[in-house]
């Protein structure tokens, strides 16, 4: 295997509605390039994730390469996933000794379409979704069996959106955050019973974007290369009464092909759109108390769908290089009730 | 329908509704058009100019900020005419829809010719915008009707090659 880092990292989230999906995504991208200490006609390969439904226009991730410059013709792909899925293809990119370096950008403009009806596409198309269940509701069943199975109560959800809040007072780039008492958010209504407002993901627009290299490259280019020691994807299946929706296997699987639990961790950054969702993720890796969960806020404090999953993968990675931990796990999700999980092992020099 | 048969088709209406921005840059350009203006962007003096503009050079990804108005007069450089129905365009059959090098722009731009007949199109052609009525204008690529012949000679095939 090919040891490969994460040189540079640049992220935005936020809502200007003013702004198309290229602009947004233009200055996230140059910035990663500049930081990575590349010129752009340097850098070998370029993958990015985004969905076409949020803008509601076939190819429109076409488009998006405007904001990275295609010329002299690059090296491109995309894929219609999470960012971290992009991640994935760039780094096999690199195992197959093809290329030496890839820009992986990812971008998702929630604001322009209904999340929860856009969410309600990626169920099955003949016998879930001509009845429109919306994305909260569907994330409520999992929450409902989840504390029914494990014990916890709607408190342990609140503790999990107050840390979250708390912890994303510090970072620029997350969109909800404050610091809230817990017995005043236990007093708010629910929205989809079980889940309160604060149980639910804050959606934005943002754009992600990171440049990865091989060995002695990344060495030359940053002070402390932050390392992709493992990294995989697995998915469940899709229908939903199929799977025991309050355990992640697939994320548990990933977790073990990443060898998260071969050295200890110092901080997890899981990408739980739902509080009760970090709780399943937290058993399916194993992680034990003394992991600090989502230093940056997390997913369910600046959600974008497509950009979200990067953005915990660049979150780890920036900690990491500023010194602020050595070894950290690092995970995306995608799909209806954590269908699809991708888990990277990340480690400084 | 017997149980053996199968289910051909189901019905399931899908509709979302978005709420799209043009964005920064062809927000400017869809406003230069409702005061009969095409502005372009550049990024700076001598590189092309983009008609319409999306807010960077897609060649470099460089910022595009400087606004540039070009003609609304242009050459053809290339040219197809359509001879099936659109829902969307409401000219009468054969119709040509033509790429016209605007004066003054890097980049080609999308539209269609009138008042032309067919056996006349050609590349190469000079061609001018025939805009919409004042009370007509409004920020969008139909305050141009159309373009037709302007009636100057042709500009040689070299000169706009690069652009075909």
């Amino acid at each position: 295997m090919r040891d490969v880092a994460i040189v540079s990292f640049a992220q935005w989230n936020g809502i200007e509605p003013e702004r198309n999906e290229v602009e947004i995504l233009r200055p996230v991208v140059q910035e990663a390039v500049e930081r990575s200490g590349l010129a752009r006609q340097e850098i070998d390969f370029t993958c990015s994730g985004s969905s076409d439904f949020l803008q509601g226009a076939p190819f429109a991730f076409v488009l998006a390469l405007d904001a990275v410059g295609a010329w002299p013709p690059i090296v491109e792909s995309h894929v219609e996933q999470d960012g971290a899925w992009a991640l994935y293809e760039a780094w096999v990119k690199i195992q197959t000794g093809e290329v030496d370096s890839a820009l992986v950008y990812a971008f998702g403009k929630t604001s322009s379409g209904d999340m929860a009806e856009i969410q309600a596409l990626q169920l099955d198309p003949y016998c879930v979704t001509p009845l429109w269940p919306d994305a909260d509701s569907v994330a409520a069943l999992q929450a409902r069996l989840f504390l029914e199975r494990s014990g916890c109560s709607d408190r342990e959800l609140a503790r999990v959106a107050a840390r979250s809040r708390r912890d994303a007072m510090d970072n620029p780039f997350a969109v909800a955050k404050g610091d809230f008492a817990l017995e005043k958010l236990l007093a708010e209504p629910c929205r989809v019973s079980p889940l309160r407002d604060h149980d639910c993901p804050t959606h934005t627009d943002g754009a992600t974007a990171l440049v990865i290299a091989a060995g002695e490259r990344a060495r030359g280019l940053c002070e402390r290369p932050v390392w992709i020691r493992g990294i995989d994807h697995r998915i469940d299946p899709p229908a939903l009464g199929v799977r025991d929706l309050t355990r992640s296997a697939s994320t548990s699987l990933a977790g073990e092909k990443a060898g998260v639990r071969r050295d200890r961790l110092d901080f997890a950054e899981l990408s739980a759109p739902y509080t009760h969702q970090e709780l399943i993720l937290r058993e399916a890796l194993g992680l034990p108390a003394s992991v600090r969960i989502n230093p940056s806020g997390g997913t369910l404090c600046a959600h974008t769908l497509m950009s979200c999953g990067l953005n915990r993968i660049g979150e780890a990675a920036l900690r990491i290089a500023r010194g602020e931990g050595d070894r950290a796990v690092a995970h995306a999700s995608q799909g209806p009730c954590l269908q699809q999980n991708l888990v990277c092992v990340l480690e400084g020099e | 329908m017997g149980d053996a048969d199968p289910v051909k088709a189901i019905v399931t209406p899908v509709r979302l509704e978005y709420q799209c921005s043009a964005g920064r840059a062809a927000t400017r350009f869809l406003r230069g058009l409702a005061q009969r203006k095409i502005l372009g962007a550049r990024s700076r003096p001598g590189e092309p100019v983009y008609v319409p503009p999306r807010g960077a050079d897609p060649r470099t990804a460089e910022l595009t900020e400087e606004m540039v108005e070009v003609s609304d007069r242009g050459t053809v450089v290339t040219y197809s005419i359509v001879r099936v129905p659109s829902e969307n365009i409401k000219l009468e059959l054969p119709y040509v829809c033509i790429n016209v090098l605007l004066d003054g722009a890097g980049i080609p731009f999308f539209h269609v010719l009138q008042n032309c007949p067919l056996e006349e199109v050609r590349i190469g052609m000079r061609v001018r915008a025939v805009w919409v009525p004042d009370a007509e204008l409004a920020p969008a690529v139909t305050s141009i009707r159309y373009f037709e012949p302007l009636g100057e000679p042709d500009v040689p095939f070299e000169e706009i090659e690069e652009h075909t």
